[in-house]
Parts: structure tokens; sequence; C-alpha cells
């Protein structure tokens, strides 16, 4: 088998964000380092991220600390969340912030040349760093500059499609099974690679291609997610997919693409068909202390914080969702199914264009709406996945030594659901804590690790399944069917009997995709990289349908139809995927790892 | 609403090549990146093409639409009469890799000579400050998706692979003139402007701006003062003598 070998000490797969952070600190840290990534250098999802990076920072309203920011977290994740990563999150993004500006990067200012901060939904104090509403590009470009400057190796548009795992000797500790590298294959010719690493990070981020309706790319197929159960880790969360509020809906080739929660914090607003702010009917108990009953208390509170609560516009992602989907079914919506999203008729022309350019763009070309002037459609997409590998929180570490994973792919952080800005920081306060314990990791084990030859040639033979077969189904048409059936059954509202639909079909769909067969030979072939990337698809899938029909209650991204409350026994227990002997996916519950009296406290002294 | 258009997609690799014929559905709204895709899913599998967030952010899926150099993901399709054909090429300063991918290689390489970014001290409280009018000059710039279809453009490369080696591109100039306007930056680098990524070889013709998706003025705002700041430094000795004892020149 012709193979290609490197050998390192740290093997980060994923270039974005978290990967990115953890590479460049696994570097400074003595390691070896090498990145991989499907696609070229800075093309990563968080290019995509718009908003900003929720750090309390405590530029605008200097009320503002990292016990605030926890809270609002914990809250926004209906107190699901594991507390060591919602407090190490809190706490650190600040400094990952302002360690970016030693990179290069230029957020936009306040009056006094600090670095501006703006509101968005779930956060009590505008709290975002931002640059306009690209904020992802600045944060990739500086990591990605950072990471050339240092001289990192980058393997881009090259995937990885096996973790390897092996004795590993080293650490004092005698031998243990863990990594000892990973296999994957070059896209631009096909052929393979492989590298001996005592660690590997993960951070492939999200699963969202599962999803007809998402605002994710193709390369969101949850590879690490499911390259980690492979490997014997575990997923925790994985019912917990969010929807976002705002996708474009119309024309159809642009549904899903992502509208900017920063229009609502800007101040734009929510509006049927008949023209009503309808959030104002969905407020819930949980968050009615601290949401506007009308709408000119609404409106002061973007000035005056502290006398006025937030809009009900900006409660957190899965409140709001769930509203859109309620006013549409009930007949208040659209003419193509969406609600309405005001800020023309709110803010002036030159504040939007200022504030929102890359908005007024997209809305411009796709979909020819002028955002200044007329109000945008939207509806719900699929956005981001709370569940993830299950981490130790101050290492990122898996079940599997030498395994670590941070950025969307891991789970925990964000409980239930994620408010918006708390992933950029997530990646780089995890990122940096992934990096530095992988290269721990590698030192303490160099030399400890061997490729397992039998493993690689069956990697090999495996990927190249696809083309041995003739006559088989098309690649696309298997995707195509499994987005729609998790939209349709394992979407925002779900109930037993529809999820008991999906997991038929899910095993149905595995057949179809053991019986592939590709067009073409091995060089760039987007057709081949799908049938790989499918049985990664149907696994995550599997897990978050299992979970969801498991978890018998309502809370923040898992709606029940048949159970809509919150249930307080739920409310202290997580669900963890593993991989079954059979190769199919089985769960287990696990206690929710309970806070010190200490934090807790926070929750009764900052006020609501 | 929908209709038959006809595409003719070039379809090869570094072998040689030629433009495929193809008839395929076209709706309502869509862009040239969503016929491609329709072609992949049902006519061509194996159709390379890259792309990621399909809404003009990532700078993934540029190639040449009936000759100029476009993203494809925003090309509306309704730009073309419905009879037209619309041929789509790969990127053609780059060599390819197989049908509308090439290898942009020449671009990594190229940022990676550039000097980083080397920032002053922060302030006593662990702050850099700086005002919003100082940041916007070189915010412009840190708008750049990487789309290298000013790469794509400039006549200095497009079809002359030797001036490569001695020429950055108008992506890599205003990245020059991004650091050279950085409020924290201290490094000067007008002197590996004009020697190392030849400054000298752009006669201003702004063709990159014209076809910048981003909408940057590389040339009016980016290449012309930098151009200017590099003969100033040649010729004001006052300046020379700054950076000599290592102080930043104030322009
Ligand atoms: C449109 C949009 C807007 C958003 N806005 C915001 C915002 O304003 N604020 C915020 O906090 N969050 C936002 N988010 C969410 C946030 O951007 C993502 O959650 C985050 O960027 C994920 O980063 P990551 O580093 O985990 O993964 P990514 O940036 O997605 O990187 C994943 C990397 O893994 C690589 N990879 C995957 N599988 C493999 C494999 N098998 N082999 C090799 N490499 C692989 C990919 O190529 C890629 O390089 C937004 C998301 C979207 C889609
Ligand atoms: S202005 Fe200069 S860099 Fe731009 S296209 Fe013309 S010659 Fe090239
Ligand atoms: S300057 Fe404009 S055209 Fe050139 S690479 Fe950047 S975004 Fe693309
Ligand atoms: S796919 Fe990102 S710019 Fe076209």
């Amino acid at each position: 088998m012709e193979l290609e070998r490197h050998e390192y000490d740290v093997v980060v797969v994923g270039a974005g964000g978290a990967g990115l952070r953890a590479a460049i600190e696994a570097h400074e840290n003595g390691a070896r380092t090498a990145v991989v990534c499907k696609s070229l250098l800075g093309k990563a999802h968080t290019v995509m991220a718009e908003g900003g990076i929720a750090a309390a920072m405590g530029n605008l309203w200097p009320e503002d600390d990292w016990r605030v920011h926890f809270r609002d977290t914990m809250r926004g994740g209906k107190m699901l969340n594991h507390w060591r990563m919602a407090q190490l999150h809190a706490q650190e993004a600040p400094d990952r912030v302002r360690e970016l500006e030693d990179w290069g990067a230029l957020f936009d200012r306040t009056p006094d040349g600090l670095i501006s901060q703006r509101d968005f939904g779930g956060h009590r104090y505008a709290r975002l760093a931002h640059v306009g509403d690209r904020t992802g590009l600045e944060l990739i470009r500086t990591l990605q500059q950072r990471t050339v400057a240092l001289g990192i190796d980058v393997y881009m548009e090259c995937t990885v499609t096996r973790l390897l795992t092996g004795p590993v000797a080293g650490g004092g500790a005698g031998e243990e099974q863990g990594i000892t590298g990973a296999f994957g294959y070059w896209r631009e010719s096909g052929r393979f690679v492989a590298w001996q690493a005592p660690s590997v990070v993960l951070a492939t981020g999200g699963i969202g291609k599962s999803y007809k309706v998402t605002s994710n790319s193709w390369e969101y197929t949850g590879d690490g997610h499911s390259l980690a159960l492979q490997a014997g880790a575990t997923l925790v969360n994985m019912e917990f997919v969010q929807f976002h509020p705002t996708g474009m809906i119309w024309p159809p080739s642009v549904r899903g693409i992502l509208v900017t929660e920063s229009v609502r914090g800007d101040g734009g607003v929510l509006r049927n068909s008949a023209g009503n702010r309808f959030m104002f009917d969905y407020i819930p108990d949980f968050f009615r202390k601290e949401t506007a009953e009308t709408e000119d208390e609404a409106d002061r509170w973007y000035e005056d914080k502290k006398n006025n609560r937030r809009p009900p516009e900006l409660l957190p992602r899965d409140e709001v969702a769930r509203a859109i989907n309620s006013e549409v079914k009930a007949g208040r919506g659209t003419p193509h199914g969406g609600v309405f999203l005001d800020i023309a008729s709110r803010r002036s022309a030159e504040y939007i264009r200022k504030r929102l350019p890359s908005m007024y763009h997209q809305f411009k070309e796709l979909a020819e709406v002028d955002i200044t002037a007329e109000p945008m459609e939207v509806g719900p997409t699929c956005h981001y996945v709370m569940g993830g590998v299950e981490v130790e929180p101050d290492t990122a570490a898996a079940r599997v030594p030498g395994l670590f994973a941070a950025g969307e792919v891991a789970g925990g952080m964000h409980g239930s659901n994620r408010l918006g800005g708390n992933s950029l920081s997530d990646l780089l306060v995890f990122g940096r804590r992934a990096g530095l314990a992988a290269a721990e990791h590698a030192l303490k084990h160099t030399g400890g690790v061997a490729l397992p030859e039998a493993a690689l040639a069956d990697a090999a033979r495996a990927a190249l399944e696809p083309f041995d077969r003739e006559g088989g189904e098309n690649p696309y048409t298997v995707q195509q069917d499994l987005q729609q059936t998790m939209h349709d059954l394992v979407g925002i509202i779900r109930t037993a009997s529809e999820i008991e639909r999906a997991l038929e079909r899910i095993a149905e769909l595995r057949r179809r995709v053991a019986d592939l067969s590709v067009e073409g030979h091995r060089q760039y072939n987007p057709g081949w990289h799908l049938a790989l990337d499918l049985p990664h698809m149907l696994l995550v899938s599997e897990c978050i349908a299992r979970a969801a029909l498991e978890r018998q209650e309502s809370r923040g991204g898992h709606t029940r139809d048949d159970f809509p409350a919150t249930d307080a026994e739920w409310a202290t227990t997580n669900l963890v995927c593993v991989l079954a002997p059979d190769g199919g996916v089985s769960l287990t519950r696990q206690p929710l790892p309970q806070m010190p009296p200490e934090l807790a406290e926070i929750f009764e002294e900052v006020p609501g | 609403m929908s209709y038959d258009a006809t595409f003719r997609v070039w379809r090869g690799d570094a072998t040689g090549g030629d433009l495929q014929t193809f008839t395929v559905e076209v709706n309502e709204g869509e862009v040239v990146l969503d016929v491609i895709h329709r072609l992949q899913a049902s006519q061509a599998g194996d159709l390379a093409v890259r792309w990621n967030c399909k809404a003009g952010k990532c700078g993934s899926c540029s190639a040449e639409v009936n000759g100029r150099p476009r993203l494809l993901c925003m090309t509306r399709m309704s730009t073309f009469a419905e009879t037209e054909t619309v041929t789509i090429t790969p990127l053609r300063a780059f060599p390819v890799i197989r049908d509308l991918v090439t290898d942009v290689s020449y671009n990594y390489v190229k940022a990676a000579q550039i000097p980083a970014f080397t920032p002053g001290p922060r302030d006593a409280d662990g702050a850099h400050r700086m005002q919003q009018v100082d940041v916007e000059r070189s915010q412009e710039f840190r708008k750049c998706i990487e789309c290298w279809l000013c790469q794509d453009t400039c006549h200095v490369i497009r079809d002359h692979e030797e001036n490569k080696a001695a020429f950055a591109g108008p992506r890599f100039l205003i990245r020059l003139a991004e650091l050279d306007m950085h409020p924290l930056d201290v490094l000067d680098r007008r002197e590996d402007a004009q020697d190392q990524f030849g400054l000298g070889y752009c006669n201003i013709t702004k063709c990159c701006s014209e076809v910048c998706p981003e909408g940057i003025h590389l040339t009016d705002n980016g290449i012309i003062p930098l151009k200017e700041r590099v003969a100033d430094r040649r010729f004001d000795p006052l300046t020379w003598l700054g950076s000599r004892i290592g102080r930043r020149p104030r322009s």
C-alpha cells in the first residue's frame, strides 16, 4: 500500500478557531504540531461567524464580570451546562480576546479606544467583541496568520477518516491503550497519509449537514463526533441541536443561510403577518423577571440597561425559534412561510450599513431585498450542535488517553442551548486548554507509540470500497434522504413516534450506504468524499435520535411535543452515547456534575 | 419559474481537458453554484469544485464565469438570459488540479513570506487603545476573504508565470498596506514591499479593485498609498535614520 507517513507530538484535526488556537498553544509548549483540515486554510466554518465573541471585558458596562457571564451562560443552557466549563469559559474569555490583538486582530472600538462590545440574546450586558458583522473572519485570519508565522505544518484539503489506537508506553503508568495517530487522504490526489502521534486534538466542528435547512457547510458532517465514538470515547448532550431563529427563507436556494442575531442586538424586531411584535406573547416564566413587558420598555433598554429589561426578541435562541415556529403554524407567517425581521423602520440606513454590512450585502445580492428599506423574511435553521465529545473541563481530554476535543465538537459547555457569541469564545478558551494538555501528554509519551499496520491497511481498504462496487446508489441521493429524515422527524419539535420512524429510516439508510458506488477516480472527487462522510453523518444522526427519544422532557434545543414541560429529574441527568460492540449506539444516563456552593450563590446575588 | 439552461463546464486535469456541455434545470433565485451542485447530484458526481459558505464569506468558490473572475455562490442566474450559454472555467492564473479546482498554493507561499505582525507594548492596564478612525483603514483590507480573484485578474501574473517569483499580487500588496497602516504594528516593511514583493510591478490599472467581491479599494486605498510611502522612505534621509535606530517612523 502506498502511504505517506509523518511523525508529530500533536496532530490537530480541524483548522477553525478551536483547532488553530490548540495548534498555537501546543507549538508554544514545545510540541511538534500539525494541523489537518478538509478545506483550504482560512475557509473553516469559523470564517462565517458574524456577530461576535462573548467576553465579559466590561468595556461598555463596568458592572459586567465573569460571574454575570457565567450566570447568563448557565441560564441560557437551562442549567444543564457543565458548571466547570462554563466557569473557565467566562473567566478566561477576556484574556483570550485581548491576546488576539497582540496577533493583529482589529476589533471595532469604543469612544475610549477599547474593544467595542455589542448586545446579543441572553447576555445581560453588551458583551460581544466584534468587527462589523464579520467577526469570524477576523478571528480565523488572525489565528491563521499566527499559525503561519510560527511555522506550524498545515495539511490542507486533507481528510482524516480514522483515529488510530494501540498500546502507549511512557508517562510512568506503564502501558495503556490510547491514541497512536490518525489516518486520512489528500482530497487533491486521493492518496493516503498517516500521522503517528501520541496526542490528537479533535476540532472538527459540527453536524448540521445532516439537516435539510441549515446554516452549515458541506464540512459539517460530524466527522469528529463519529471518529471519537469509534475510538472509544463518549458523546454527551447529543439531543440538543440549536435551530437559529433567523435563517433566510427566500429564494429557496438560500434557505437556511444565517441572518445574524446582531440584527436584533442592534435594534431589529420580529413581526408576524399582522404586524405584531409577537415575541411579547412568548416570554417563558423562567425569563419573565428579566424580560421587558412593553414595547416601550424594550426600546428603552438599548440605551438604558439599568432601568429597563431586555426585549423578548433577545431571549435565548431556543425560545425565539419555537415562537417563530408557532406563529407560522398558527397561520400568521409571511408569504414564504417565515416571519418578518424588521430593522429598516427602526434604525437609519447609514447605521444599518455600518453595523451590518455583510447582511446588507447578502440580502441585496441573494434576495434582492434592501434591508435598510424593507423587512427580511426569516425562519429557523439548523445551526449548532450543543452535544459533543465528553471532556474533562480543565484539559479538554476525552475518555481515551491522548484524545482531546475542543470547539463545537466538544460537549458540555453549552448545556441544552448555546448563547450567541459563546462559541467563538469557547473555541479560544478550550482550544488553548486542549493544545496545552495535548502537548503535555505527548511530551510524556514521545516515542511511546507506533502506527498499527493492520489498522492502516484496513482503513485504506474501507476508504476504497465505494470504487469497488458497481451500479450502486449515488451518495447525493442518500444524503438528501437523510437530510429530509432529520428535518421532518428529529427537527425543532419532536415526538416519540416520529423519532422512532427516524431511527428505522436511519437503519435503512445505513444499508444503502453500505451499497454505494461512486463514479470517476480518486483525484479531487466530491462524490467519493461524500460517500466517506456519510457513515459519520448516519452515526451522529443516530446519536441525536436515540438521545432525543430517551429524554422525555423539553429543554433548550430539545422540544418534545409529547412532553412539553421541563422535568426536575431530567434537570440533573445527562445522556451519554457510546459505541456498542455491534456498531450501534448505546445510551447511558449519568448524573450532571453539581456545582460548588460558591458558584451556586451567584444565581442568588446577581440580579435577574 | 424553472427552465433548462445550457452550461459549458471545463473538465479535466493538469494533463488537459475540455468544455463539456450540459443541459440543466435552473429555478428561481438560484446562483451558479446551485446549478453546479445540481450537476454533481444528477449528472456528474465527480465534478470538482470548491465551496463552503455559499454566502460570499469564505472565498472558496472562485472560478471564471463567461471569462470573468467571479464567486460562483454570488453570481445569480438571473443575470443571464435564459437562452444564454453559461461557461464556467477554472481560475486562469493558477495551475488546474481538476475541473474547477486550481492549485492556489502560490498565495499561501507568498502569505508565509510576509514579515509577521509585530505589536508595540500594551498600556499599563493591559489594554491596547486605538481609535475607530485609526483602525478603519486596516480594517478595510482585513475584510479580504482570500478568494484570489484579484490575483487571477492582475495582468502581471495572469499570463505571466515567470513574474510570480518576484510579485506577490494585489492581495498581498494590500496585506502589506494593512500592516503598514496598523496602529499597533512597529515593523517597517517598505523595503520588502518594493524589493521582495514586487510593488513596482503594479502599474495601477485597478483591475484588481474591480473584481474584488468585498468591494475593497485595493489600488486607491492600499497600493497607491503604499507606493507613496515607499517613495518617502527612499528619498527622506530622516525616515531612513529613524528606521535604522529601530523606531517606527511616523510616515
Ligand atoms: C453562519 C454562522 C454564523 C455564526 N456566528 C457566530 C457568532 O457570531 N458568534 C459565535 O460565537 N458563534 C457563531 N457561530 C458558530 C461558530 O462559528 C462555530 O460554532 C465555530 O466557528 C466552530 O468552530 P470550530 O473551530 O469548532 O470548527 P470549524 O471552524 O468549523 O472548523 C472545523 C475544522 O475541522 C475540519 N475538519 C472537519 N472534519 C475533518 C476531518 N474528517 N478531517 C480533517 N479535518 C476535518 C474542517 O475542515 C475545519 O477546518 C456561527 C456559525 C455559523 C454557521
Ligand atoms: S492595479 Fe496593480 S495589482 Fe491591481 S491589477 Fe493592476 S497591476 Fe495588478
Ligand atoms: S482583495 Fe478582494 S479580490 Fe483579492 S483576495 Fe481579497 S477579497 Fe478576493
Ligand atoms: S462558497 Fe464561500 S464565497 Fe462562495
